[in-house]
């Protein structure tokens, strides 16, 4: 326990770096601030997400995951992500949708409550990607459910992903 | 050659690694399993293609590992001639007897080429839901790949496991996290895990077909995306396959980064999923201290090599990225950090009772079921398969930097996770190895003229284990393009590796392998 108090204390906190002014990471804490405040703003609450990946290669979810790291600190932003459609305001879904992940993705959207944003993520969500459309792929995310906001990238960085959902967010506004 | 006494013609295949090619009778097909079996070889892939255009006919192709090198055996299988129905099966004889790792990639190669395993036990269709109807084969030539139908819904007959009190769980295809989709049915009593079935192939969106379509210089890319995690190794094999197959070397400093960039994506993903692991265990400490280190190595990707996960840096004839000598030390310094957090991280691990509760015993796959069913890659040398191709072979540039090999007995979730911290050591070494003796020459080299025919196969140590991508050219264009991800050995050995533990520690034994669904849906 000892051990691990004294490497909390030595990394100390990653989201509030020192203030200087070339410090990249100023930057991307100054909009993650901005972040919260439109969230706070606009649905007055926490913002619930259900990822889907209806198809992808799982580039886009390792920078989905990366989101929950220390740097981004999405939680701390009043951002979560949920286990049930059901307790999401949010589908964050990469793709393509895979023609076997057509009717999973739109039983998904069915069980998903209002305001059921939908962000397509990845050059694959956004239009089929390299992958495109065949026998076995529908192509982009909106060929099969509503899209608010398609985040393109291959796959798309942190902060991309992060801007994409605060677009959907005030698109409801 | 243990497989002499089948008198193959063998013709090597250009390349790094050691690597042959012969085409067999249905004879020789048949004896092969228990020759290879009698050496301690094993099953890499097996795969059909659709060679008409080239010699009238489909072929099987079955590749082993041998202490000699890759055995790529390709059995031409005549287009049958039409029975009483109208349709005539074109069939094979069944290798799952000695290889049961070949199960599922027979029924997948039923499923894309309509090529049958004679006599196989599960006949059940793999990667085939109902998106495309029984008699629709999209890798068959004649069809584009752009067909599309009428979803028809086929219930698939999971095996029933029945007595008092069994119930089912099923899970999936929609994970309840930021996981790639599949369906798990577990038998249970109570909290005990009776069995799991597992039911792949919702992420197949018609990978090898799209290959037919995609010109072989730019094949890279899509096979780069096969598995977005292992993107090094894959972009890699399929440049290993293609350069095989134009007959050319790459140079010393081109063949060094590639190591580079594959040893940094191993890294990658082992801090990813030590964190994780620690997570599933409750230490969401564990979490945030990895997932800091991971982010550190991806930002520092993206300003060395323009890309977080170095996606297509690997290049035909070379790689796409450069390393000068104030790259060079920032990669030294950033090893000689991360690997300080690294080791205390481990000696937390090691010492925390409540996970190593969770760690030990848990998850269990026997060095000998291990063997038996072809446990491969990481996940294997945790149970006593030492089989790691940097150092299978003598070949550069792992043979200069003395790369040595991790592996563990016990096969638990433990091991698994000694097998992670040991990895991303000794790959630390080997980076700054490489940034200290990275020798000059040429980046990339041009592969023009490509013969327009020709085959070629690319074998690659990726961080899940051996990724293989085999390469048929006709007419200058990709006939065949096949991504073997040594996910389709493992996959099987987790359904053993959750018997008899707890529900709850799934999604711990889950992690510590945590394999590629796309790499096996394709």
């Amino acid at each position: 326990m000892w051990r691990m108090l004294v490497q909390i204390a030595k990394n100390g906190l990653r989201t509030e770096p020192r203030p200087e002014a070339n410090d990249d990471w100023r930057i991307e804490r100054a909009e993650a601030e901005r972040i919260h405040a439109d969230i706070l703003a606009i649905l007055g609450r926490a913002l619930t997400i259900r990822e889907v990946d209806a198809g992808s290669c799982n580039g886009c979810e390792l920078e989905i995951h990366a989101l929950n790291n220390p740097y981004y600190n999405i939680e701390g932003l009043g951002i979560k992500f949920v286990a049930s459609p059901r307790h999401a305001d949010m589908l964050l879904v990469t793709g393509p949708v895979s023609r076997h992940m057509e009717v999973a993705l739109q039983r998904t959207y069915a069980a998903t409550p209002a305001p059921k944003l939908v962000v397509a993520v990845g050059d694959c969500g956004c239009s089929g990607g390299i992958f495109g459309e065949s026998y076995a792929s529908c192509g982009k995310v909106s060929n099969v459910i509503p899209v608010d906001v398609a985040v393109p990238g291959c796959p798309p960085p942190p902060l991309d992903l992060l801007r994409g959902i605060l677009t959907a967010i005030r698109r409801r506004e | 050659m243990p497989l002499s006494a089948l008198n193959c013609q063998f013709h090597a295949l250009p390349g790094p690694l050691p690597m042959q090619r012969a085409t067999v009778t249905r004879e020789q097909w048949q004896m092969a399993p228990a020759a290879v079996d009698q050496v301690g070889g094993r099953l890499v892939s097996l795969w059909g293609s659709d060679r008409r255009g080239i010699d009238g006919g489909f072929a099987v192709s079955a590749a082993y590992a041998l202490a000699e090198g890759l055995a790529w055996l390709s059995l031409p299988i005549p287009v049958p001639l039409p029975d009483a129905a109208g349709a005539g099966q074109a069939s094979y004889p069944d290798i799952a007897r000695v290889f049961p790792a070949a199960g599922r990639m027979q029924r997948a190669c039923r499923d894309l080429l309509g090529l049958v395993a004679e006599d196989a036990t599960d006949q059940r269709p793999w990667l085939r839901h109902g998106a495309w109807p029984e008699d629709y084969f999209p890798l068959r030539r004649e069809n584009s790949g752009a067909e599309s139908f009428a979803l028809t819904p086929e219930s698939y007959p999971f095996v029933l496991v029945e007595g008092d009190g069994v119930h089912e769980i099923a899970v999936g295809p929609v994970h309840a996290g930021i996981i790639e989709p599949g369906h798990f049915r577990f038998s249970v009593i109570g909290e005990r895990v009776l069995r799991l079935e597992q039911h792949l192939g919702y992420k197949h969106k018609g990978i090898e077909k799209r290959f037919e379509h995609i010109a072989p210089l730019d094949g890279y890319r899509l096979a780069g995306r096969v598995s977005g995690d292992s993107t090094v190794a894959f972009a890699w094999a399929y440049c290993m396959a293609l350069e095989s197959i134009a007959g050319c070397e790459i140079s010393w400093r081109a063949r060094w980064l590639r190591a580079l960039l594959l040893e940094r994506e191993r890294v990658a993903n082992h801090l990813g999923d030590l964190g994780a692991l620690g997570n599933d265990a409750a230490l969401g400490f564990g979490l945030a201290q990895f997932s800091r280190l991971k982010e550190d190595w991806l930002r520092l990707n993206r300003e060395l090599f323009g890309h977080r996960f170095m996606m297509d840096r690997v290049v035909p004839g070379g790689v796409d990225v450069d390393l000068d000598a104030n790259a060079g030390e920032r990669i030294r310094r950033q090893c000689d950090e991360i690997e300080a957090d690294v080791r205390t991280l481990k000696g937390i691990y090691d010492e925390h009772s409540g996970l190593q509760d969770r760690f030990l015993t848990t998850g269990r796959v026997s060095p000998k079921l291990a063997a038996q069913l072809g446990l491969c890659g990481m996940a294997g040398r945790a149970s006593a398969q030492a089989s790691d191709l940097r150092m299978d072979f003598a070949w550069e540039p792992y043979a200069a930097l003395q790369a040595t090999m991790v592996s563990h007995r016990n096969g638990d979730v433990a091991a698994r996770v000694t097998v992670r911290f040991e990895e991303i050591l000794e790959s630390l070494r080997l980076i700054r190895e490489t940034v200290r003796r990275l020798p000059q020459g040429t980046l990339r080299i041009a592969l023009n003229p490509l013969p327009a025919e020709g085959v070629g196969a690319g074998w690659v140590e990726g961080w899940r284990g051996d990724v293989l991508v085999t390469l048929e050219l006709e007419a200058g264009g990709i006939r065949r393009c096949h991504c073997h991800d040594p996910s389709w050995q493992n996959w099987p050995l987790l359904e053993h590796a959750v018997m008899d533990n707890i529900v709850p520690d799934f999604p711990l034994i889950n992690k510590s392998f945590n394999l590629s669904y796309s790499g096996q849906d394709l």
